[in-house]
């Protein structure tokens, strides 16, 4: 199970801003460690963010997202909506965490 | 996760561990684009999504900054006028093209923002799919590696 | 196009401006929030009632006046080695080891979180670190000597870059650590996560890697001299604004 993450979520005129940091190495496989071996590729490839169960983004990442990824988009939607994000990795390590709009 | 996503190549090796551990389902595992991602080329990348040769659309916004202190960590936003469904970064100079993808339902704004590794001093595109029609635009980024301290 | 001076630094502004919001040093506070309400330790405590000089388990405002004397261990103390002084007597765990672990690692993996949530709470407080204290004083001048302390096969000093005003590495700036304005740049942006590397950086690591630069032995970690070398850049930061958690380069 994966780091927890830091979701925001604010409801504006009806649009709410999602800002999410999720905490995870992003390894793209072509580093080296101190002694000179390849660090194996890991890294998180998909994430959904659901509101009030409905799936309001998704997106796909390869190895060249940041560390600690941080994601920032914006639906139409409510105060108070439930939202859940998911994120699963090339380990098959998955994280999910919940947050309200404010 | 959405079925209009599935306009890929489906594969098997690192998903088909996570769909049959039940991590994840059968339909996602085979979601991810490995053949865009191992795309070397922003040309591998278009080919893969028969995105053809993309027009260049004013209506692609771009938002980067020119100068990235560090090819670690560099902030991208991509915003369009264009009822997009379907947003992707791509990196001319990268190992591999394309960074990410992201979809866009019905209800969520054609905006992202997200932050990127860039190998060296690059083009950044920004790809764009409204109604079956592919659109970009493109800026350089220049990095920099930066000193010792700060 | 030849970039001017003032264009590049127009456009490093940007940069910085557009990855400010979302500090993943966010990730290290959220942890460092459980770690501190977590029993550990032989003892089985949590840090609930550490005392970092406003009272036990207050942790607003409390960085702002760190570093500050401690009447219970009769010293001079900044945040991190309070925060070994809470975690060996409330919670047992061996100072020595914490001192030892290699940083970003075990113990040091925990001080960085915890660190991390406790500096979150003196945000956009103001530096208000006192020299009342006779060993405060003495403190302080400890620090500025080890500041000018020029040693090492190059002969530096921490004031080789940041003794005066306008000095650069490469891209970046060196703040001049002497003054008000410089010793907040330091003393107010770090701790820090630094995207170069993706780690979060405590001042503890920040003062070891200023002392690699200079190519000296490293400091012993939680020792006099870095708490004296923070009670220098903190009182001549005093009144300046925090910033941390920063992010940097």
């Amino acid at each position: 199970m994966g780091d927890p993450m830091r979701i925001r979520a604010a409801e504006n005129n009806g649009i709410v801003e999602v800002k999410i940091l999720m905490k995870h190495d992003m390894e793209t496989g072509q580093r080296k460690d101190a002694a000179g071996k390849l660090i194996p590729a890991w890294f998180i490839t998909m994430v959904s963010v659901k509101a009030q169960g409905k799936e309001v983004f998704a997106a796909d990442f390869g190895t060249a997202i940041s560390k600690d990824p941080f994601l920032n988009f914006k639906y139409k939607g409510s105060r108070g909506d439930k939202l859940l994000v998911s994120w699963v990795d090339t380990r098959g390590d998955k994280r999910s965490d919940e947050a309200s709009v404010s | 996760m959405n079925l209009q996503r599935r306009e890929v190549l489906k594969y098997t090796a690192v998903f088909g561990l996570m769909a049959s551990a039940g991590l994840i389902s059968s339909a996602q595992a085979e979601e991810w684009n490995k053949a865009a991602f191992e795309g070397k080329t922003i040309e591998d990348v278009f080919s893969v999504f028969g995105a053809g040769s993309p027009d260049k659309s004013s209506a692609v916004i771009l938002n980067v900054p020119e100068i990235a202190e560090n090819g670690a960590v560099v902030p991208v936003s991509i915003s369009t006028t264009l009822k997009a469904q379907q947003l992707a970064i791509l990196v001319e100079k990268n190992p591999n093209a394309l960074v990410a993808q992201f979809f866009i339902p019905t209800g969520t704004e054609p905006f992202v923002t997200t932050r990127i590794k860039m190998a060296q001093t690059s083009n950044v595109y920004a790809l764009v799919k409204a109604d079956g029609k592919w659109s970009m635009a493109a800026k350089e980024i220049k990095v920099t590696l930066g000193g010792c301290g700060g | 196009m030849h970039a001017n001076a003032q264009s590049t630094a127009d456009a490093i502004a940007k940069y910085r401006e557009m990855i400010a919001d979302g500090n993943p040093a966010e990730l290290y506070e959220a942890a460092g929030e459980e770690l501190w309400k977590k029993p550990a330790g032989p003892k089985n405590a949590t840090l609930e009632k550490c005392n970092l000089g406003l009272g036990p388990g207050v942790i607003k405002g409390a960085a702002a006046q760190l570093p500050r004397y401690f009447p219970d261990t009769n010293r001079v103390q900044d945040l991190e080695s309070r925060l070994i002084t809470c975690m060996s007597t409330l919670q047992g765990i061996s100072a020595q080891e914490i001192i030892d672990a290699p940083f970003q690692q075990g113990y040091k993996k925990t001080m960085d979180d915890i660190v991390a949530y406790v500096v979150t709470y003196s945000k956009d407080l103001k530096v208000n670190v006192s020299t009342k204290h006779p060993k405060e004083k003495e403190s302080y001048e400890l620090g500025k000597r080890a500041f000018f302390y020029e040693g090492g096969p190059m002969d530096f000093s921490c004031a080789t870059c940041h003794g005066s005003t306008g000095k650069r590495i490469r891209m970046q700036d060196l703040p001049n650590l002497t003054t008000p304005e410089g010793a907040i740049a330091g003393w107010g942006y770090w701790p820090a996560y630094r995207v170069s590397n993706g780690q979060f950086w405590t001042m503890g690591l920040r003062l070891n890697d200023c002392y690699r630069q200079q190519r000296f032995p490293f400091p012993i970690y939680g020792s006099e001299v870095l708490t004296a070398l923070s009670m220098y850049m903190a009182v001549n930061a005093n009144g300046g604004v925090i910033h941390t958690p920063g992010l940097k380069r």
